[in-house]
């Protein structure tokens, strides 16, 4: 990867809770990520880590509560750049070839020259020769690489990542998880949300167990990390 | 400015994915073609009878071609989620709705266009006299149709039942701009044509009033 031009940025949330109807999916959760933390959600469906996550992306509002992104020069809320969002969906257009998904967001994100940068990222990310192939020709490993490259187009300082991996074959899972070695070594901050252990949730320097909306663990000791993903997830 | 060259950015994306899978064209105007041709062998109407309900059929026909043209419009975009990869990359909300609108009263204006020479000549109107009118007319109605069908488009692809959820809440809103759009266009085929003034400016007003409305409250319409 490129060598980042981001500011390292936290992120905290504040006594978040988010309601649907009568049902907390969230409920009081106050975290403090610190910038180049790399956290893991971990919890049983339903338990709010893509919830968490999407209110990290402000995709969605909490019912109360706020989160914000902390930068090491203590700037803190909404002028920081918007974090880098890659979810199970591929959130890029299938009827678009790779070149063309990358500019169109590219452009919507007002990048200065936006086909230098989805050239360069199409390279990092191995598709420069399939740049103009439609997205649903690819398979799914290339259709996350097309997200990944998408997420990287403003290089975000937070990387929110929304269980990535499901679906990839083991080269996929093993390319992905280079790829996230690769974001936490130039200091990004990344939240993942993953079911189970694996070569991904190895590179977590912490992990945050989630139950009914509520944090019911937390730590940064690596036993006990191994510990959160084995039984939350059971 | 952002708003704007998003919007447009937005609008190149709507056109470029019609134009290589042809599907929404293609389907309404197959299905408005065969009502259209339908009701001509089925009352074979003479000029006078053709001036009397031909405007009612007509936007008749556009309407339900409308409500089949706007489903897939936010539909489409839960597919991969590409919706939340949008409201992530823009800075104002309404860039999307705003491209959306434009997109769906394009395509909503083709369609009539195509179908005008062949209503004409099927019916017995005389158009050509009236062309630019007609024109008039159509657009401001494409527009009053494509304004809250767009906006209820956002609302009923996130819904259930949404099949049935858009045209249950769209068919009663657009009563007005139906009515509006039926009685300028029977002026302008009328035996002396008229340009109703009235008419126009009440779907003017329909088009400004729904589109200030989508501005202000837009973004909820996409909230989670």
């Amino acid at each position: 990867m490129t060598s980042p031009s981001f500011s390292p940025t936290g992120i905290r949330f504040e006594d978040i809770d988010k309601r649907y109807g009568g049902v907390y999916a969230l409920r009081r959760v106050s975290l403090e990520i610190a910038a180049g933390e790399c956290v893991v959600f971990a919890g049983r469906n339903g338990s709010g880590k893509t919830t968490l996550l999407r209110i990290a992306a402000r995709l969605a509002r909490p019912s109360s509560g706020s989160v914000s992104l902390v930068s090491n020069r203590g700037e803190k809320g909404e002028t920081l750049l918007t974090p880098g969002f890659v979810a199970h969906a591929t959130m890029v257009y299938d009827e678009l070839t790779a070149e063309e998904n990358l500019l169109l967001f590219a452009r919507l994100q007002g990048i200065a020259e936006p086909a230098a940068r989805a050239a360069t990222l199409l390279r990092e990310v191995g598709l420069e020769e399939r740049r103009k192939t439609l997205v649903r020709t690819f398979s799914r490993g290339m259709r996350q690489r097309v997200a990944i490259a998408r997420a990287l187009l403003s290089e975000p300082a937070v990387i929110l990542l929304d269980e990535p991996a499901t679906g990839l074959d083991p080269q996929g899972v093993n390319w992905f998880a280079q790829t996230i070695r690769g974001f936490r070594d130039s200091g990004r901050t990344i939240l993942m949300s993953l079911h189970g252990e694996s070569e991904v949730s190895n590179l977590a320097s912490r992990a945050v167990q989630l139950d009914a909306g509520s944090v019911v663990a937390d730590t940064r000791t690596g036993a006990n990390i191994r510990s959160i993903l084995s039984f939350a997830n059971a | 400015m952002a708003l704007l060259s998003n919007s447009a950015v937005l609008l190149g994306k709507e056109l470029r994915t019609e134009f290589r899978s042809r599907e929404l064209l293609t389907t309404t105007l197959v299905f408005i073609l065969t009502i259209v041709v339908l009701f001509s062998f089925t009352f074979d109407p003479s000029v006078s009878e053709s001036r009397r309900f031909g405007p009612g059929l007509l936007w008749l026909a556009f309407l339900f071609a409308a409500s089949l043209m706007l489903q897939p419009g936010f539909l489409r975009e839960q597919n991969n989620d590409t919706l939340s990869a949008l409201r992530l990359s823009v800075s104002d909300p309404f860039a999307i709705f705003l491209a959306k609108l434009v997109a769906n009263a394009i395509f909503l204006l083709v369609t009539e266009m195509l179908l005008l020479p062949i209503f004409a000549v099927l019916y017995n109107v005389h158009i050509l006299a009236v062309f630019p009118q007609l024109v008039l007319v159509f657009f401001l109605g494409s527009v009053g149709v494509a304004i809250p069908g767009t906006a209820f488009s956002a609302i009923s692809a996130q819904a259930r039942m949404r099949e049935l959820m858009l045209p249950v809440l769209l068919l009663p809103l657009l009563t007005p701009v139906l009515i509006a759009s039926t009685e300028a266009t029977a002026a302008l085929l009328a035996e002396k044509p008229e340009l109703r003034v009235d008419w126009l400016g009440f779907l003017a007003g329909f088009d400004v009033v729904f589109l200030t409305a989508l501005w202000l409250f837009g973004e909820y319409l996409l909230e989670e």
